[in-house]
């Protein structure tokens, strides 16, 4: 019958499919594809021909081998957790700064998106085969599955984004971050814009890393109301008693949308969403009603969600891509350590971002106060959290 | 058709039940199938389907990648080269990330080497830990649609049973673990089996329909795992959403050394889908529970038990999505974090429908997508395609085997003789 036949067939293709996939797999698919044109400073110049073994000049350049071998480039790679390489946050602004480090400094960077937990032991070891120099890590979500990896591999390096060991790992640099010092300045500047006298913020989850943005920015206008003598009001976060308003997660971009049109109804008129890609929603609603601001956070908005730039007032900045691009460069130079390396507003590890198109609107007295604060908060003299 | 019901005298006479019946026993008797076609015939349709969707996926590989269309400015002939280059590659990858490389396996062996043999068997017991969740999840589903009911809520049966097992895991601590394995292991299928009784219970004694009612438990099972694991189950020592590691002897047996994670919970899947089978089809619950998924009036006519079956099939599909939770954590995780899972109740949907719930078409089927989903990740590290596309062939998979009459018209088969399509679902909408 030819039902038969078909399945025969159906098997027959498969099985020929399978069998062909698999043939070329022993030819080498790594083929190195332009990093041959990035060792131009290699050949030392006194000498006419670059003769391989005998190193007769006493200059350094020994780890440049010619042609003849493939160059082993640096390795940097990445392992997301489950928010992928997209998520407009840490994954996003950490891979900002490997492929920084890669226009920089001519390595190869390679990411791996995890799709759920068990996919972390998995990609790290896929990379530790691959043959990665470093590896970073971003969120608290891997911490587990780095310190693990860090004790399999004792001879990696290791940066995880947004996480710190207590005690440290001889071969893990966590990054933290000082996010306050940056969302204080930003609550300070929300409070000298509103003209409703509220302001608002909200949260994805409740977690140190996303309640630490609104702690700063809370804080940021209560100092506002005791310089000024005004009575600026936050709506969504109690630094006192730590509560306050989230969406309980950070994928809906409608709850962020909902979220932010009833801040909008009770009177806010800027609001700091510190939920990711929820956030985007948030702007969508401040859009859509008119007459109000966001506040971006992680990134600067104004680049990374270009829709709504005519909105965004400014962005709190947690510069990640900055201290991943300077694990990496300290894993090249040879003086990577083990620890902990803090973003500051003092390093640049955090920040304000500009005001972009809002500028005009800002006046020159609130950007000088806020230069004023910023070094108060950099020689210690202003608290950042409660 | 609407003409028809709106205006019976136009329709067709309506037949009285003896001529029914006349009919019915006047008809040829179907013709006595041999075994093996009827398998054949199962087959057919999902290997057809996944043949399908492996190539339609490769087109997508193809028109996303750049080189193809340098390739093609220069010339058709070299594009086409160079499109086939990139599938040949990536599909090498996939292969070769989910099964290993043949000259490996090969090798090690010859050489008897054990840690050379695990490193080129690491890549195919990957793929059956992930094919493990899958595996339970996708019994669930298909136990639900045998009863006639459609389980969407393996995903918040899932959380609970890893809510459930994370807790006995970690709390209880002094057992030897041929008590506590055992003991978390019940704990997640009775935390899956509490979620699925509920929507069970609502539907048999309310009526409410279980879809509704098991996509919102959904939500209230994420939202009560993010309370848990920022409140009561949040590691004592940190400020992060995770629970604290489960006791070495609650964590399930690993056959081999690192860096294998192959683990009893494989086993313990294969075994159900076993049991499964055993319950569904040589038992006389599991005959009842058929025949309310067949039709529920007749069975209620026969004097059948409807609530109960619903209520007891729920619960048991409930408890097997709670395993798959609890497998997760007490054989690969060791905690519970927040979004440990990222849908495997919902792939188990496919994957029961792939498999034609039936036990051993799951177990197939789960085995696949598990290959597939361990093998990305060699294709993403070897070609930089991102692993989603992977959910694009599932998901052209699962649209082929849902309408199995494209499968049909594309490859030119013959459709099965009539009643040979099992109905999944009699309750929808219905009822």
């Amino acid at each position: 019958m030819t039902k038969k036949l078909f399945s025969l067939l159906a098997i027959l293709i498969v099985a020929a499919m399978v069998l062909g996939a698999c043939a070329p797999a022993a030819t080498p698919t790594a083929a190195p594809v332009e990093p041959t044109a990035v060792p131009t400073e290699a050949p030392p110049e006194p000498t006419e021909v670059p003769t391989e073994v005998p190193p007769e000049p006493t200059e350094p350049p020994a780890t440049e081998p010619p042609a003849t071998e493939p160059p082993a480039v640096f390795k940097a790679c990445q392992v997301t957790d489950t928010g992928g390489i997209d998520d407009k946050s840490f994954n996003a602004t950490a891979w900002k700064g490997v492929e920084e480090a890669m226009a920089e400094f001519g390595i190869e960077g390679k990411y791996l998106e995890s799709q759920q937990q068990t996919d972390y032991e998995k990609n790290l070891k896929a990379f530790v085969d691959e043959g990665c120099n470093i590896i970073i890590t971003v969120g608290f979500l891997l911490g587990d599955a780095t310190a693990a990896a860090s004790t399999t591999y004792p001879d990696m390096m290791f940066s995880i984004v947004d996480y710190a060991y207590d005690p440290v790992l001889p071969n893990v640099l966590g990054q933290v971050f000082t996010t306050d010092e940056a969302a204080f300045l930003a609550g300070y500047a929300a409070a000298g814009m509103t003209k409703t006298g509220k302001v608002a913020t909200f949260g994805g989850i409740q977690i140190p890393t996303v309640t630490v943005f609104m702690d700063g920015f809370a804080l940021g206008v209560q100092y506002y109301n005791q310089q000024k003598g005004t009575a600026v009001e936050v709506l969504g976060w109690d630094p006192a008693t730590q509560t306050g308003s989230f969406t309980g997660n950070f994928e809906s971009k409608e709850d962020g949308r909902t979220l932010g049109l009833s801040f909008i109804d009770e009177g806010a008129d800027i609001i700091m969403p510190v939920a990711g890609p929820v956030g985007e929603g948030t702007a969508a609603a401040v859009k859509e009603r008119g007459n109000a601001w966001v506040i971006g956070v992680d990134a600067d908005w104004y680049e990374t969600v270009p829709d709504y730039k005519d909105i965004v007032l400014t962005s709190v900045l947690k510069n990640m891509n900055i201290t991943t691009k300077g694990a990496i460069q300290a894993a090249m130079e040879g003086t990577f350590a083990g620890g902990v390396i803090v973003g500051t507003l003092e390093n640049g590890g955090v920040g304000l971002a500009p005001f972009h198109d809002a500028d005009s609107l800002v006046p020159a007295e609130l950007k000088a106060e806020l230069e004023t604060i910023a070094a108060e908060i950099i020689a210690g003299n202003i608290p950042t959290s409660p | 058709m609407t003409n028809e019901k709106s205006n019976p005298k136009e329709g067709p006479p309506k037949q009285s039940a003896s001529e029914i019946f006349l009919e019915e026993i006047s008809k040829p008797p179907p013709k006595q199938r041999s075994r093996w076609r009827g398998i054949g015939q199962a087959i057919a349709i999902p290997a057809l389907a996944v043949f399908t969707g492996l190539l339609l996926g490769a087109v997508f590989i193809v028109l996303t990648s750049e080189s193809f269309y340098a390739a093609w400015s220069i010339s058709p002939i070299a594009g086409l080269k160079e499109a086939w280059d990139i599938v040949v590659t990536a599909y090498s990858a996939l292969f070769v990330g989910a099964i290993g490389s043949p000259k490996e396996i090969i090798s090690a062996i010859i050489n008897l080497d054990p840690e050379a043999l695990r490193e080129a068997l690491y890549p195919l017991t990957e793929s059956l830990v992930a094919a493990t969740p899958y595996i339970f999840g996708g019994l669930s589903v298909a136990l639900g649609f045998r009863v006639g009911l459609f389980n969407i809520g393996a995903e918040g049966q899932i959380f609970m049973g890893a809510i459930f097992a994370a807790f006995v895991g970690y709390s209880i601590t002094g057992l030897p673990a041929l008590i506590h394995i055992p003991l978390t292991f019940l704990a997640g299928a009775l935390g899956g089996a509490f979620w699925g009784f509920i929507p069970g219970w609502l539907k048999a004694k309310t009526g409410a329909h279980e879809v509704i009612n098991t996509i919102m438990l959904n939500y209230i099972a994420f939202r009560l795992s993010d309370y848990l694991l920022t409140g009561p189950m949040q590691r004592p020592d940190s400020f992060n959403p995770v629970s604290p590691t489960i006791m070495d002897s609650a964590k399930l047996t690993r056959f081999f050394d690192d860096p294998i994670r192959l683990h009893l919970g494989f086993i313990i899947a294969l075994g159900m889908a076993w049991l499964v089978w055993w319950f569904l089809f040589k038992t006389e619950w599991g005959f009842y529970l058929r025949s309310v998924g067949a039709n529920l009036h007749a069975a209620r006519y026969a004097g059948m038990n409807v609530p109960l079956a619903i209520i007891l099939g729920m619960t048991l599909a409930g408890a097997l999505a709670g395993m798959a939770g609890g497998n997760e954590v007490l054989g690969v995780n060791y905690n519970l974090a927040m979004a440990f899972s990222s849908g495997y109740g919902f792939d188990s949907i496919a994957i029961a429908l792939m498999g034609k719930s039936h036990p051993l078409g799951v177990v197939l089927a789960a085995l696949l997508f598990g290959a597939l989903r361990n093998g990305a990740t060699s294709m993403m590290l070897a070609t930089g395609i991102p692993i989603d596309i992977i959910s694009i062939v599932q998901a052209f998979v699962l649209v082929f085997v849902a309408a199995p009459a494209i499968i049909r018209t594309i490859y030119r088969l013959k459709p099965p003789p009539e009643g040979e399509e099992g109905i999944m679902v009699s309750s929808w909408g219905g009822d």
